[in-house]
């Protein structure tokens, strides 16, 4: 009977001198999940991965593959896999050769391995690719072979270390879906390291986000996204506003924040201290060309718009707001009478209490 | 800057005809039938390579066991200490990209030292200290050590004391450039370290390693101030050549110097290639 | 973490090559040289400790002369070379493009991979009184006598030119091909002459190159042998003979290795005031080359 979970980290910490690294993770990969990992550079995440793939060695905790401890075991005898973010394919070896060389390792005979290379080549869509250099790919080209050569292996996990860093923008867009649609077809357990939040929200089951050796919350993209359980999370995931201010009451799940200017907003949380952060969404900010339309929101102000930022349908307002020492971002409409919004017209803004989040700063 | 004057132009053609006349005259006179390398020029022939001494009274280099001697000579010190530099310069260069130990900066100091002592000087020094070592050891032990007296053992050594410094760089700057997440990727494939070292790293740096046997290969051959101070009785090439360039030398010299033009261009291109293919 | 006693083996075994190379091929040799250079012999087979073999060399005219003229001429060699070097490293790194610029450069290096033996015979065969100078000008009618072109100061300092080149229009190239076009041109939008952009912005940018090649010429010339003995005959006097005739001739070993170190301290004297002078680190120069 298969483990539960394929991947367990039982606070994991990896000091290096004073420094930590990575301070006390736990968490677990079930089978067939889509796991990543989303923080900052130098937030602690290469460690972590290196430590799953075996490169590295925690100071202490235990790693657990379906149950087994890995702690002792070197990397070239764990059941995992890695695609670097070099990607590191052997540029001595032709594709095929490449896709080959754990199975060789592990003693296949040659015919075999080459037979269940070019078979996997072609389940990745590199059909008579074998005989090629690994230097006369292209960039998705190679992605793919670097993700076979893992697959190729029947790896319980696959670790990714950031493998689309270094594509263009267009490219990325394309092998974000790819990558999620190769994971689905094999349905092997990915564990994906980022920084990107766009990569980690579009691929993953789960996003761990991962600040200064901690994690700060773990759940579903959606979870993440729309509720947040630290400011860190909050700000990171996604564009947002955010006001400082001290919190002025606190009633049932509610509580209202005044900013320096005076102004009072009403959102929701729980906070302890009386300085507090309060983070709302662009796409949460209602616009109104009169304030009848926005009667019904606690919080409602008027404006004036400071700058449109046109970007497709990522487009949005930057919004001068009485009370607010930033201008209020909105989301563009790109319908609709406020469609053709220039800079300087009048306009009203307002939220609810629910897309307000408030946390102690 | 970019629109050359003539003048410079034909201070470059000029350049180069003095560079290749000293090399063309001695090819051109290694056909002379004369028994002199000199002019007039007597016509054609190819006596200086394979005649059997009947026209001139001395036979062609390659029949002539004076020459074959001295060609093999230079063989038997230019292969070990090939073979060596390459050995020991693989060594020493993961000692200095890999290892990290305290006094490296003054180790890889100490390597390049070798470079900026005169040829001359390493000779006399390692002549010196192995003899001290000999007397010491045959006192000791009763008995003869004929190879640490000058020889072409002792000649190797010498060689070694700084071709290795060269092979040492040229195998280092090929490993600085390693990508070490190959190493990685590969043992993360299931490898074992000497797998890896077999299968990733060492088909890495074999353009390195030929390069610099071949470097080492032509410096061996080449050498002529350490090798003048530790040679013994079998003379490698350089020297017979030197001897015989001080009493006055048939054309059968040319004969050899032409060879040894063949070989060396053999080698560098074989060596240009290899450094191509690297790119 | 303390390392492991598997990994302090590893280092171990890796170190042992290197300190085995260089304790036994250089450091011992060179102390044994150093000790052997302060023995004099006292009576027939036994040596005491003693300047005199240090003695010998500054009372003995032929010696310090011979020392200086080397040391002297080496500097004037390196001197002419970087003149003669400078236009042919320029072309070969700003003016050749492409395949001419691969050509001009390996044509360089082919005759510097042949034995310095060759080369030198090479001059020899030209110069000498029954070479080919010598008769093409008796041909042409320009003498009507055999002409010796061998066997002077001018033979011995044309040979050591000519082996010099290479090591200098190398690294001069390097130097040369960093610098960036558009500098250049600015230096001529900017209002500057040929001559101030090449002295203010080419020769500066080639300095480290220039340092690098010089050394490099400087220490192969005062450490050469065949090329003064061979084409200066017996007019030839240079350091490095007196050290074979000490060594090898003469059998006087401690007088030998007195004039090795002495020829050691002027190649690094000279080798340590460039880098001084021009503030370049020796690790850097060697790469250049």
């Amino acid at each position: 009977m298969a483990h539960s979970s394929d991947l367990d980290l039982v606070n994991v910490v990896k000091r290096f001198g004073t420094h930590a690294a990575v301070n006390d993770v736990n968490f677990s990969v079930a089978p067939g999940e889509f796991f990543s990992i989303l923080g900052p550079s130098g937030c602690g995440k290469t460690t972590l991965m290196r430590m799953i793939a075996g490169f590295e060695h925690p100071t202490s905790g235990d790693i657990r593959i379906r149950g087994q401890s890995m702690i002792g075991v070197p990397a070239n005898k764990r059941p995992v896999n890695m695609v670097f973010q070099s990607l590191a394919l052997f540029p001595m070896m032709s594709v095929g050769e490449n896709v080959a060389y754990g199975l060789t390792c592990r003693g296949v005979s040659r015919a075999e391995a080459e037979e269940r290379a070019s078979r996997m080549l072609e389940r990745v869509g590199l059909k008579g690719f074998g005989e090629r250099r690994v230097t006369a790919l292209s960039g998705g080209q190679r992605q793919r072979v670097a993700i076979a050569r893992c697959l190729v292996l029947e790896p319980t996990l696959v670790l990714l270390d950031e493998p689309l860093g270094a594509l263009d923008l267009k490219l990325r867009e394309h092998m974000k879906i790819e990558l999620k649609q190769l994971q689905a077809t094999f349905n092997t357990t990915f564990a994906y390291i980022t920084h990107d939040q766009s990569e980690a929200l579009v691929m993953s089951d789960r996003i761990a986000v991962m600040n200064q050796g901690r994690f700060e919350q773990v759940g579903s993209p959606r979870e993440l996204y729309h509720n947040p359980a630290t400011p860190f999370v909050a700000s990171f995931v996604g564009e947002t506003n955010k006001w400082q201010g001290e919190a002025a009451s606190a009633s049932a799940g509610g509580i209202a924040v005044r900013l320096p200017s005076g102004t009072v907003i009403q959102g929701q949380g729980k906070v302890a201290e009386k300085a507090s952060l309060a983070f709302v969404r662009p796409e949460a900010v209602a616009l109104a060309q009169d304030s009848s339309a926005l009667s019904s929101l606690p919080n409602k102000f008027e404006g004036r718009v400071s700058a449109v930022l046109f970007d497709g349908a990522n487009s949005s307002l930057l919004i001068d707001t009485a009370g607010f020492e930033t201008p209020v971002r909105a989301v563009l409409p790109q319908a609709g009478p406020l469609a053709g919004i220039q800079v300087g017209a009048p306009i009203h803004v307002g939220w609810t209490a629910d897309a307000m989040k408030v946390f102690a700063a | 800057m970019n629109r050359p004057t003539l003048s410079w132009k034909l201070y470059i053609a000029a350049f180069y005809i003095f560079l290749f006349a000293p090399l063309l005259v001695v090819a051109i006179f290694a056909f002379n039938a004369s028994p002199f390398p000199s002019p007039p020029w007597k016509g054609f022939t190819l006596d200086w390579f394979t005649g059997s001494g009947a026209t001139f009274g001395k036979p062609g280099v390659l029949v002539d066991p004076i020459w074959l001697d001295t060609i093999a000579n230079s063989f038997k010190v230019a292969i070990p200490v090939a073979l060596l530099a390459v050995v020991i310069g693989t060594v020493n260069a993961w000692v200095l990209e890999r290892a990290e130990f305290p006094g490296k900066t003054f180790l890889s100091m100490m390597m390049l030292w070798p470079l900026v002592i005169p040829g001359v000087v390493l000779g006399i020094s390692i002549l010196a200290f192995f003899s001290r070592v000999a007397n010491g050891l045959e006192e000791w032990l009763q008995t003869d050590l004929d190879f640490l007296r000058p020889g072409l053992s002792l000649v190797v050594l010498g060689q070694l004391s700084f071709i290795l410094t060269i092979s040492t760089l040229i195998i280092a700057a090929r490993l600085r450039k390693f990508d070490r997440s190959l190493e990685e990727a590969a043992f993360d494939l299931g490898a074992s370290r000497v797998r890896v070292l077999r299968t990733v790293t060492l088909p890495f740096l074999s353009p390195a390693l030929i390069g610099a046997g071949l470097v080492a290969l032509l410096m061996s051959f080449e050498n002529f101030n350490t090798t003048l101070m530790l040679v013994g009785s079998d003379a490698p090439l350089p020297i017979t050549m030197y001897g015989q360039m001080r009493e006055g030398a048939t054309p059968a010299i040319n004969a050899v110097s032409l060879l040894l033009m063949l070989g060396v261009g053999g080698i560098a291109s074989v060596f240009a290639l290899t450094s191509k293919a690297e790119r | 973490m303390s390392r492991k006693p598997a990994q302090s083996l590893t280092l171990f075994l890796l170190l042992a090559p290197a300190v085995l190379w260089l304790g036994v091929l250089i450091v011992l040799p060179h102390v044994e040289i150093l000790v052997l250079s302060f023995s004099e012999r006292v009576a027939p087979r036994v040596y005491a400790f003693g300047f005199g073999n240090y003695l010998e060399f500054f009372t003995e005219p032929l010696y310090w002369r011979t020392f200086a003229r080397t040391a002297i001429m080496s500097i004037l060699v390196t001197a002419i070379t970087l003149v003669l070097a400078f236009p042919i490293a320029l072309y070969i790194a700003r003016v050749a493009q492409g395949r001419m610029k691969a050509m001009l450069l390996l044509l360089c290096l082919l005759p510097f991979w042949v034995s310095e033996l060759v080369r030198t015979l090479g001059w020899m065969m030209l110069l000498r009184e029954t070479g080919v100078i010598s008769y093409m000008l008796q041909a042409i009618g320009v003498t009507d006598q055999r002409t010796e072109f061998l066997y002077n100061d001018g033979a011995v300092i044309l040979g050591l030119v000519y082996g010099g080149l290479l090591f200098m229009i190398v690294p001069l190239a390097n130097a040369l091909e960093s610098l960036d076009p558009s500098v250049v041109e600015a230096g001529f939008d900017l209002g500057g002459s040929r001559w101030t952009v090449l002295r203010r912005i080419v020769i500066p940018h080639a300095m480290p190159g220039i340092v690098a090649g010089s050394i490099i010429v400087f220490m192969l010339t005062v450490g050469n042998f065949a090329t003064p003995v061979l084409l200066g005959g017996k007019n030839g006097l240079w350091f490095t003979e007196q050290i074979y005739a000490q060594f090898i001739t003469r059998f006087n070993w401690p007088q030998g290795a007195a004039f090795g170190m002495l020829l050691l301290l002027l190649s690094s004297a000279i080798v340590w005031a460039g880098l001084r002078l021009t503030g370049q680190s020796l690790g850097t120069t060697l790469k250049q080359a």
